[in-house]
């Protein structure tokens, strides 16, 4: 409505954009730039070659340790997001306690937390409740084995998962919340009102529109995920940093092995906030 | 257009309201409200904003709670229905003044969800009585819209549908035109009279005369928390016994 002029504008047709120069994403250049030289050195310098090759033993498990870590976050974080808008004072305040000292305490604290104090805690607790099956028949032989635990059994690679897992618990518990707050009340009314409990308008009505509200960050966050997966180095899991600083550590060749490590790490990540970028896009579409 | 069915004795008191109280922090929302209405009555709430109008209707459906007295829907006290308050509401229909359709459902799933998942209908049945209440909402070709793509007069006759569903005894009507075009609200209102001449015990809140004529059998006026005046619809316009009344009603009508 309403009368527009509109303003033709010249636009010649070899230049998509314009022509004009200072739309260009020149920092897209120069990281195209960055990975082909990064690949043209693996393949034709020797030196190179061999830290890359030494780094991607690490990148599966940078991979596995990344994503169940942040798998039991994810779950973590739905309750403790719930707990802390329930009414219920035990779980509100359990939620509560738990987001806000895990958010102040870095990761690599926790780690060492977790693997160290917590993990002899529980195996000692595994091997009690096993002393006590040994005495049911029938369990006999599963409550030997819980018994006979030993904490070395439990690998480092399961200790560092728990330590992230707990640790971005607490920064997913605070997405789910704000994601759930996000929803309107009238939502929560309407199907109260309808005779759903709480449960049922949770899972059918607000947990659905929340989740869009919410993939946005959660893929931000496991992008943070991938990086922090290199804290585990503490815990001498051999993910990608950790092989790298060996490779660096026998060949005295820091620039080769750093530098592959930060590339390996750089097409992760960008190709994950390239997918994150167009999930959001698709979600302001919807809207 | 008057809807008669016969009452018969005090057991067709189907909501009763007995000297409800209720605050938000300091201030009063209802002070000794006392209301009754019969089973296929059509009561009417009317009075100026921040009165409590919307507030009591909360109370019948227990999405507010009172700090003191007592609301019997259908015979089942709400204050002490503590455990099965969901069959309650189920059987006690809202509509809102802006709708809260689920916005990430069609039209026709926001009218099969409750009923699949409360009424535990299957998918077919819920779908057929699902198609048949969109049909007598007059939106059948709106049936796999996503509310985004409705109007508001189409919004509210699927969130109608959405509570028919349920077959309610009791519908709650909030404002329910109040949020619309001018041009929309006849087609939410003629929804609304088919309604009660099918004999639906409604209660409305909304300054309506005009579906007040047509359709109440009561009508109450609700100001500062108390129901100042309480009649037919002929007493109310024709002979206000409060000043107050009086004066609201030549606000309005002016």
């Amino acid at each position: 409505m309403g009368v527009t002029t509109e303003v033709k504008r010249k636009r010649p047709g070899l230049i998509p954009w314009g022509g004009d120069l200072s739309r260009l994403p020149w920092w897209v250049l120069v990281v195209l730039l960055v990975f082909t030289a990064g690949v043209y050195a693996i393949l034709t310098n020797r030196h190179w070659e061999a830290a890359f090759e030494f780094a991607l033993t690490g990148v599966q498990l940078t991979l596995i340790l990344s994503l169940s870590s942040f798998g039991i976050a994810l779950v973590v974080g739905l309750l403790a997001g719930l707990g802390q808008l329930s009414r219920n004072i035990v779980f509100r305040n359990l939620s509560m306690l738990y987001v806000q000292v895990i958010r102040g305490i870095p990761i690599i604290v926790q780690l060492y937390f977790v693997a160290f104090v917590i993990m002899p805690v529980v195996v000692d607790a595994i091997n009690n409740f096993g002393g006590t099956l040994q005495a049911i028949e029938p369990l006999t032989n599963f409550g030997i084995s819980l018994a006979n635990l030993e904490l070395r059994d439990i690998k480092m690679m399961y200790r560092a998962i728990g330590g992230l897992a707990v640790a971005y618990g607490a920064f997913e518990a605070e997405v789910f919340r704000a994601g759930i707050e996000s929803i309107e009340r009238g939502q929560m009314e309407a199907a109260r009102s309808l005779g759903m409990n709480y449960v049922q308008a949770m899972r059918h009505i607000i947990l659905p529109q929340a989740i869009r509200v919410v993939l946005p960050p959660l893929g931000n966050d496991f992008i943070s995920m991938l990086k922090d997966s290199s804290l585990a180095m503490v815990l001498a899991v051999r993910e990608l940093t950790q092989v790298s600083q060996l490779h660096r550590a026998r060949t005295f060749r820091s620039w080769e092995s750093m530098g592959t490590a930060a590339l390996l790490y750089l097409m992760l990540t960008l190709s994950l906030s390239f997918l994150v970028k167009s999930m959001e896009r698709r979600m302001a579409v919807e809207k | 257009m008057k809807n008669n069915a016969s009452p018969s004795g005090s057991n067709d008191d189907i909501i009763i309201i007995e000297n409800v109280h209720k605050k938000f922090g300091r201030v009063i929302a209802l002070t000794d409200v006392s209301l009754t209405v019969k089973r296929g009555e059509v009561c009417l709430i009317f009075g100026p904003s921040g009165g409590g109008k919307s507030t009591l209707l909360r109370c019948i459906n227990h999405l507010e709670t009172v700090d003191s007295g007592r609301i019997i829907v259908d015979g089942i006290p709400l204050t002490e229905a503590k455990e099965n308050i969901d069959q309650v509401r189920a059987e006690v229909g809202i509509v809102f003044q802006l709708f809260h359709l689920f916005p990430h459902l069609t039209s026709l799933e926001n009218v099969t969800l409750a009923q699949k998942v409360v009424r535990k209908r299957n998918p077919e049945e819920a779908e057929e009585i699902a198609r048949a209440l969109l049909e007598r909402v007059h939106i059948p070709e709106k049936a796999d819209a996503y509310p985004g793509q409705l109007s508001g007069g189409q919004k509210q006759r699927v969130a109608i549908a959405r509570s028919l569903a349920m077959n309610p005894k009791i519908m709650l009507f909030d404002e329910p035109t109040s949020a619309l075009d001018p041009e929309m609200i006849k087609e939410v209102l003629d929804v609304m009279l088919d309604l009660c001449e099918e004999g639906m015990t409604m209660v409305v809140v909304s300054h309506e005369m005009g579906f007040a004529k047509a359709a109440a059998d009561k009508m109450v006026f609700l100001s500062d928390g108390r129901i100042v005046e309480e009649g037919s619809v002929q007493e109310i316009f024709e002979n206000p016994k409060t000043p107050r009344t009086r004066a609201f009603l030549d606000q309005i009508l002016s």
